[in-house]
Parts: structure tokens; sequence; C-alpha cells
């Protein structure tokens, strides 16, 4: 299935792009992120990192669908 | 709006005019500043990275959320995203209600809800011309696994 990816703040830096289409066999959104961090080397799990897809905040347990678009988020600190 | 986000001077007074009524006998402001230090380093100013499509909508959640848990009137609260100096105005929240202890409570509530579920990043940046995502390094010092959610 195709999946917009997209990376903000310290994940931008890490993946080195803000967004990137993904051809993918299907899964949760952690699983996801576990196949970017294999392509991203420099791309780290954090524990309290969040995730939205199709900008709803969502469970990283979530099964994706085609066409979706997840937002990994780093660990937030607003305020 | 009972939540925004500004690229701009945060204006207090227009947000507690926003929360003014005359059944309130209570107003409780909350102003987070750019102060110059933190966790031993010195800091030259800061900037804030927003996702403004979700953080928008979670954050008038956060808001509806507390005119339900507390007996409060109104509140609003306003974000800066961008480059901030030192010792300006990062965020605001007032709060309104009939009495102080319900107004005192939902602003605690919103605060604390905004740092901790908003997409909204602050990077660093060092008198000592290095700069640095804030809290993200402890957290991934902690390890971290998805499965366990």
């Amino acid at each position: 299935m195709k999946i917009r990816v997209r990376y903000f703040a310290l994940f931008r830096e890490q993946a080195g792009c803000d967004s990137e289409y993904v051809n993918w066999t299907g899964g949760t959104a952690a699983e996801l992120f576990q196949e970017m961090a294999e392509r991203h080397p420099s791309l780290q799990n954090q524990a309290a990192a969040l995730v939205a897809i199709n900008d709803e905040m969502s469970a990283w347990e979530t099964a994706l669908k085609e066409d979706d678009e997840v937002l990994f988020f780093p660990p937030v600190a607003g305020g | 709006m009972k939540f925004s986000v500004s690229d701009t001077v945060i204006d207090v007074d227009a947000a507690r005019a926003a929360v003014a009524d005359r059944h309130c006998g209570a107003l409780v402001v909350f102003e987070g500043w750019i102060r110059n230090h933190n966790e031993g380093q010195e800091v030259e100013r800061l900037e804030y990275e927003v996702y403004r499509p979700v953080a928008e909508k979670e954050g008038a959640k956060i808001i509806d959320e507390a005119l339900t848990r507390f007996a409060i009137s109104h509140a609003v609260c306003i974000h800066r995203e961008g480059l901030l100096e030192l010792g300006e105005c990062a965020v605001v929240v007032c709060v309104s209600a009939a009495h102080r202890d319900a107004a005192f409570d939902a602003c605690r509530y919103i605060i604390d809800q905004t740092k901790t579920r908003l997409p909204i990043w602050k990077k660093e940046h060092y008198v000592t011309g290095v700069s640095e995502w804030v809290n993200c390094e402890n957290c991934a010092a902690a390890g971290h696994s998805h499965g366990d959610r």
C-alpha cells in the first residue's frame, strides 16, 4: 500500500527529509515507524513519541490504510 | 477561538478580555516565559515549531475538557510559534470562573495538557552556539518500545 509519511522537529532532522511516499506491505503505525527507522538509520524510537493519522491523534497500534498520511511526532515540549 | 497559535507577540490583554464576564469573580492567568537557562545551560533564544492542524484541533479539545470538568465560565489558550527572545511570552492561559478554586484547577489542567498532548516542539539556542531540541535526549536515553503502548 502507498502511505505518505511526515516527520517533525527532531524526527525530520534524523530522517533527513520532512515527508516521503512509501510503498509498504501494511501493518500498524508502530510497525511503519520501525520500517522507516530501518530505512533511515539515524531515526530513533523515543518513549514519548506520538503519532497522528490524517491529522487525528492516533494509537501506535492503529492499522494503516491505503493513502493514509502518517505524522510522526517526536516527544512534544510545548509551553 | 478558544485555542490558537500565534506567530507574533501574544496580546495578553486581549486574551484576558476574551474571558471577561460579570458573572465571574475570579480570573486566573498563566504566562509561560522564555527563561535564560535550562538544565545548566545558558539559553540565548528559543524556537517553537508547531504543527497547526493537529495542535489547534487538540488544543480546542483540551479547552472543552476543562469547561466540562471544572466549574468555570470561559477559557482561552494562545501558544507562540517561531523564534522567541528571552523574556517573551510563549504561552498564555486565561480562565474565568465564579470562584477561584475552579479557575486555578482549570488553568493548571490546560497548561499541563498543552505541554504533553500538542504537537509543539522547542529548540533551545545556547550562548555557546549549540542548539538542541528540548526533552528529546532524555527520552532517547530512556529507550523506546512502541509495542509497550
